[in-house]
């Protein structure tokens, strides 16, 4: 397990969870990306302050990071950008059909032990590792 | 004050991300790629990465239970607890999509500050794909709409 990071990963998941219980402790709302992303650009919404300047707060912090002298990587992605365009299609309505993603199923609804959220993730976890076990194993391998 | 709440979150939510690693898609991808375990290359940093969230937000959500949030009149708790097609069926295509490249809509979005052209048509598709979802909402609400106005004006 060469790859595996877990004191980074502690830190950063315990920096997630503080910023999903400020904006309930503050705002009042769940901290999830889909639905807050989907607010900000659908055409009938009500609310988009607060969500485009969650989006700007995203945005800024590997831009800070970058400012104080870390490296922010540019994202590997697959060559094709079919794939990339299909993924993003995927991930865009899949998110809005189930109403969460990682972050508002993931994490914000796990901790409220919602049993649709629990099983939101154990859907989109092993579907994914499907997905990934056929293009790197059987596909790609 | 709203707006400042909102930026600090979206702030801190971006470091959580960037810290642990989880703005890469290699290394989503890394923790994905299960059959990775024999060889001993498989990356378990995700599931710490949750499971670190999910006790911080688990103990902090007990406490928000029990007031009302300091710059809005109530919580706004979900309030849906079927599991139905639609939760099934979305979580699956999303999973699919998220296999595919290693993005799901935070890091995604996060990315946008490398300025990484794959990245900008990754995102470009997502809006796309939630805007085709709230197309096809609309549609199949109206024709519902519509068969059941034909089955009144039968009945009458």
């Amino acid at each position: 397990m060469a790859n595996f990071t877990p004191i980074s990963a502690a830190i950063g998941g315990a920096l997630i969870g503080l910023s999903a219980v400020l904006l309930m402790l503050l705002n009042g709302r769940i901290a999830g990306v889909t639905g807050i992303f989907a607010g900000l650009i659908e055409p009938q919404s009500s609310d988009r302050t607060w969500r485009a300047i969650f989006i700007v707060g995203l945005i800024a912090a590997p831009l800070c990071a970058a400012l104080i002298g870390y490296t922010v990587p540019i994202p590997q992605m697959p060559p094709s950008l079919a794939i990339i365009a299909v993924a993003g299609l995927l991930v865009g309505f899949g998110t809005r059909l189930s109403n969460g993603c990682t972050s508002g199923h993931g994490i914000c609804g796990i901790a409220r032990l919602s049993p649709r959220s629990i099983a939101a993730t154990g859907i989109f976890m092993a579907a994914a590792m499907i997905v990934v076990a056929l293009t790197r194993h059987v596909v790609g391998g | 004050m709203r707006a400042i709440a909102s930026l600090v979150c979206g702030f801190i939510f971006g470091c959580g991300l960037f810290i642990s690693g989880m703005i890469r898609p290699d290394k989503v991808l890394g923790f994905l790629d299960v059959l990775a375990m024999p060889s001993g290359n498989w990356d378990p940093s995700l599931a710490v990465v949750m499971a670190a969230a999910l006790v911080v937000t688990g103990l902090g959500y007990a406490l928000a239970r029990r007031r009302a949030p300091l710059f809005e009149a109530q919580n706004q708790w979900p309030t849906q607890t079927v599991i139905d097609r639609p939760l099934v069926v979305g979580s699956a295509l999303f999973g699919v999509g998220w296999g595919l490249v290693g993005l799901c809509p935070g890091p995604a979005i996060e990315n946008l500050a490398t300025l990484s052209w794959p990245v900008l048509v990754f995102v470009v598709a997502m809006a796309a794909g939630m805007i085709a979802y709230r197309l096809w909402e609309t549609r199949a609400a109206a024709s519902v709409e519509r068969a059941l106005a034909t089955a009144s004006s039968m009945d009458g």
